[in-house]
């Protein structure tokens, strides 16, 4: 039996303890976005936290998750209120969208630790996560943006809200 | 059915709680009336007006990320006159009322701006019918504003919602005779709108192909032959069955006929032979996979490697081409002539995937003879024909719910993924989601075809260009060339050098190719105008001023489909000055470069500035964009957004390539076929002229150009061209 903390709430596990946590999340736990890239750690769309860090869940098996605590897309926000997440909207970041929540998760590691990054802290933080449609130039303007929109609400770039139910 | 709960919702609304009222035709003759493609388009099938103003507009064509979700609409709103915060989009499923349902070859905007626009126009004059009736005043003093019927003299006004049933009862007019909008009037056209679908994106919620899920349903993967045309012979069934969470495992035969060659997309059989695993989840079908052994029988091309086919077309270029494709005036006289420069090379590209990030899939359930299926497709039309056939049952009889697709490029035009999944569902009984690998999406593509263009050109003593020949050795059989590898006898500078020779050889090819985002042209701008270039350093010339040079020398205007030579002037000269072209001082390692291309009717200029460091890294410091899409650019951020795409996906196509090695594809995953990452992506400037034409796409033509300005820019600053693609083959990388 596996224990995991899910976006803020306790899940057990005794399925298969090689099942990688993308497809725990995707089809056991019906949370849907994170997504399938590559299935070998290489293009990102699959990010989630681990414990605060980034982490590509294709790769992640369950058992190396234990007792972790896991953020997904569906915690960050499920009312789009993140600043990440309001950001992405104002610029209107995506094409196909299919990567934006690893490139949102892997943005949203950067700001929890570094609420001002410049334009290498972001590329630095971001080089792993591939957009197929190349929306490289938005998301990087988004992340400056959400840094402001995070200055004038404190807290607000935490990427698991205090005392708030996990999905 | 998670995926599809937004359209659902809406759909039962409208059909169960009545508290929308459609804007729908009550007359009997009207109801019958013949639908034959878009001609017979009914504004009550695009829009419904609910009595509290929402506007509910359906969004006919399939989304794979080209943004077109929104700009249909778009151009439907805005001659309806109605606020866009009050527009609600519907994905339309396949349905033949709503004409062609297709995304492809930038064809949204030029196929829709007439219709689209009409279909909004008509429900706009039976809205200021029905009030007219109501207030008993003429028409004429009637207009429209925000979605309210106005009547000045007056001072009264009825809103669309207050008029949606009396509309309903109002004749429909022939959408021909519609009057549109003088262009000055246009409130959304023009005007950016944020994509529809940007929060579901951004909160994670449920909205792909791949997200779908039906009750009672499993999961499966499908193994086929690493080699195309390949198929099982035998494999450990008994023992993959035995297998946790498996439910089935079986052999698949086919249609397909090997070393026959597909070269129409309703001539793609769909169903290649395989090995199908289903399984009570996918990790479960995946997992048993791996210990899944098959015999193939690898058919014709299991010997197939890409240093034979290169050694086979040096061979081949040796000799005289096959056929000739166009011949204006006499080459050959003037490479003989004596008082000529001649320049002579050639160019090699690669076979290249499409590799969308969402992998394919398709949820597909098949009972009684008839068959749903979810899934993304760019051509749901050729789709359900392909299904019907493999199926053998009626195109009727199938349901294809149109789903958000996680990026297409083509990719999805072809319909192979969804033949599984109806095969599949039909064999075991149930509702069924066949996942592909990334492996199995790189093994199994219908790649961009690879070939080699051997150029020889001639420039008189003032260093105009007189003469040119090419050869392109490509793949097919006979006259034939393999699915979208054929070369254009109209491809510039034909019509703009007086003697012009275009001839081609094939060599045989067991692989599939396709159509990839501005299919030819997207390697093709990179082989001429990286010549072009080379022409204009031989001719001491400014790689500008000869491009103007050459574009003078041609007709001005063209044929729909033919380059206007005005138009490809007007883009270079605006790309020049927002570049500073040839009036800056640059750095240290550091070059300019330009090109040009038409392609699905657009027209792109682009200017590249890089760094190049002696160890070959190039760094891309800046990317200027000039292009020429007619006289609107209809959602302007999103067209931004399309054309720096298009700029790093072109960027990114320079690194990759698809080699076979005993029959087999080589490459398996993003490691071994790179996509650019943010810090190798440059600032990209963009920029549209406005000229006097119908708007057109751009989905496509934005990315030709990027290849060969930024070869040429490497020219520029090192003296070394760069004639094959990857760029890696000659030591460059990006930094």
């Amino acid at each position: 039996m596996i224990n995991l903390t899910i976006n803020g709430k306790h899940h057990q596990f005794d399925g298969d303890p090689d099942m990688p946590v993308l497809w725990l999340l995707r089809d056991e736990l019906n949370l849907k976005g994170t997504k399938f890239g590559c299935g070998a750690g290489l293009c990102g769309a699959c990010t989630v936290l681990v414990n605060g860090e980034p982490t590509r869940a294709c790769v992640t098996s369950a058992s190396d998750a234990a007792n972790a605590s896991i953020t997904t897309i569906e915690g960050l926000s499920r009312d789009g209120s993140h600043p990440l997440q309001v950001a992405w909207e104002e610029l209107d970041v995506p094409q196909c969208g299919y990567c934006q929540a690893g490139q949102l998760m892997s943005a949203s590691a950067l700001l929890a630790k570094n609420p001002d990054p410049s334009d290498e802290d972001i590329d630095t933080a971001m080089d792993g996560n591939l957009c197929r449609c190349g929306t490289y130039i938005r998301i990087r303007a988004a992340i400056h943006k959400a840094a402001q929109l995070g200055k004038s609400k404190p807290g607000s770039l935490a990427t698991v809200p205090a005392g708030k139910d996990g999905y | 059915m998670q995926i599809h709960r937004r359209s659902f919702l809406r759909a039962s609304a409208l059909a169960g709680g009545g508290f929308l009222i459609g804007l729908y035709p009550k007359s009997s003759a009207l109801a019958q009336n013949p639908r034959a493609g878009d001609a017979s388009l009914l504004p009550s099938d695009f829009v419904r007006i609910a009595p509290d103003g929402i506007v509910t507009i359906t969004a006919r064509n399939p989304e794979t990320g080209q943004l077109s979700r929104n700009m249909l609409p778009m151009m439907i709103a805005d001659e309806l006159d109605v606020d866009w915060k009050d527009v609600r989009i519907m994905q339309a499923d396949l349905d033949d009322k709503y004409g062609i349902q297709f995304t492809g070859g930038s064809t949204a905007t030029p196929n829709n701006w007439d219709p689209m626009r009409q279909i909004g126009g008509a429900a706009r004059q039976m809205l200021v019918a029905a009030a007219s009736q109501t207030w008993s005043v003429p028409e004429s003093e009637c207009t429209t504003a925000s979605g309210r019927v106005i009547h000045k003299v007056s001072g009264r006004s009825l809103c669309y919602g207050e008029l949606s049933s009396k509309a309903a009862t109002m004749p429909v007019p022939a959408l021909k005779s519609v009057k549109l909008k003088d262009p000055k009037d246009y409130r959304i056209i023009g005007t950016t709108t944020r994509g529809v679908d940007t929060k579901d994106i951004v909160t994670g919620t449920p909205i792909f192909s791949i997200d779908v899920t039906v009750p009672g349903m499993l999961y499966a993967v499908y193994q086929k032959c690493p080699v195309y045309g390949g198929k099982p012979i035998s494999a450990n069934l008994d023992a993959i069955k035995a297998l946790k969470g498996v439910r089935h495992a079986f052999m698949v035969q086919s249609l397909l006929v090997p070393g026959k060659f597909i070269n129409f997309l309703n001539d793609d059989p769909g169903l290649e032979p395989g090995v199908a695993i289903v399984a009570e989840s996918w990790w479960a079908a995946k997992s048993a996979r791996e210990k899944l052994e098959v015999k193939w029988d690898v058919g014709n091309w299991g010997k197939q490697d890409s240093e034979d086919i290169a050694r086979r077309a040096d061979e081949i270029s040796k000799r005289p081409a096959a056929r000739t494709l166009r011949k204006d005036g006499d080459v050959d006289a003037v490479f003989q002539s004596g008082d000529v420069k001649v320049v002579e090379t050639a160019y090699v590209f690669p076979f290249i995937a499409h590799a969308p990030l969402e992998p394919q899939n398709c949820t597909a359930h098949y009972r009684d003879g008839k068959l749903e299926v979810w899934s993304s497709t760019q051509t749901p039309q050729n789709g359900r024909q392909i299904v019907s056939r493999v199926l053998g049952i009626p195109e009727g009889n199938i349901t294809l719910h149109l789903v958000r697709g996680g990026g297409g490029f083509g990719r999805r035009l072809y319909n192979d993924y969804i033949c599984e999944a109806a095969w599949i569902s039909k064999t075991v009984g149930a509702p069924v989601k066949v996942l592909w690998t990334r492996e199995d999406d790189f093994a199994h593509d219908y790649y961009r075809a690879g070939g080699f263009q051997h150029l020889k050109a001639a420039l008189d003593k003032n260093g105009k260009l007189v003469a040119w020949r090419d050869h392109f050795i490509g793949y097919g059989e006979g006259e034939t060339f393999t699915h979208t590898g054929h070369l254009d006898p109209n491809e510039f500078p034909s019509r703009f050098v007086p003697n012009f020779l275009m001839q081609a050889s094939v060599m045989p090819l067991g692989l599939k190719t396709g159509a990839l985002r501005a299919p030819r042209s997207n390697v093709y701008a990179w082989v001429f105008q990286s010549f072009i270039d080379e022409l204009a350093h031989a001719a001491s010339k400014d790689p500008v001023q000869f491009r103007l040079e050459l574009l003078s020398a041609g007709p001005p205007a063209g044929t729909q489909g033919v380059m206007n030579a005005e138009r490809m002037m007007g883009v270079l000269k605006l790309v020049a000055e927002k570049s500073g072209w040839g009036k800056r001082s640059l750095p240290k390692c550091t070059a300019m470069g330009v090109a040009f291309y038409f392609s699905h009717r657009g027209y792109f200029a682009e200017v590249a500035e890089v760094t190049v460091w002696p160890d070959k890294k190039i760094k891309v410091n800046k990317v200027w964009v000039a292009g020429d899409i007619g006289s609107q650019v209809i959602n302007p951020g999103a067209a931004e957004n399309l054309t720096q795409g298009a700029v790093v996906d072109g960027m990114s196509e320079l690194l990759q390539e698809i080699t076979l090695k005993n029959g087999g594809v080589v490459q398996a995953n993003y490691d071994e076929h790179p996509l650019l990452s943010m810090s190798q992506t440059p600032s990209i400037e963009v920029h549209y002229l406005r000229s006097n034409n119908p708007p057109t796409g751009l989905g496509e033509p934005a990315l030709p150009p990027i290849l060969p300005a930024l070869c040429n820019a490497v020219f520029a600053g090192t003296g070394e061209r760069i004639r094959t693609l990857p760029i890696t083959k000659q030591g460059f990388s990006f930094a």
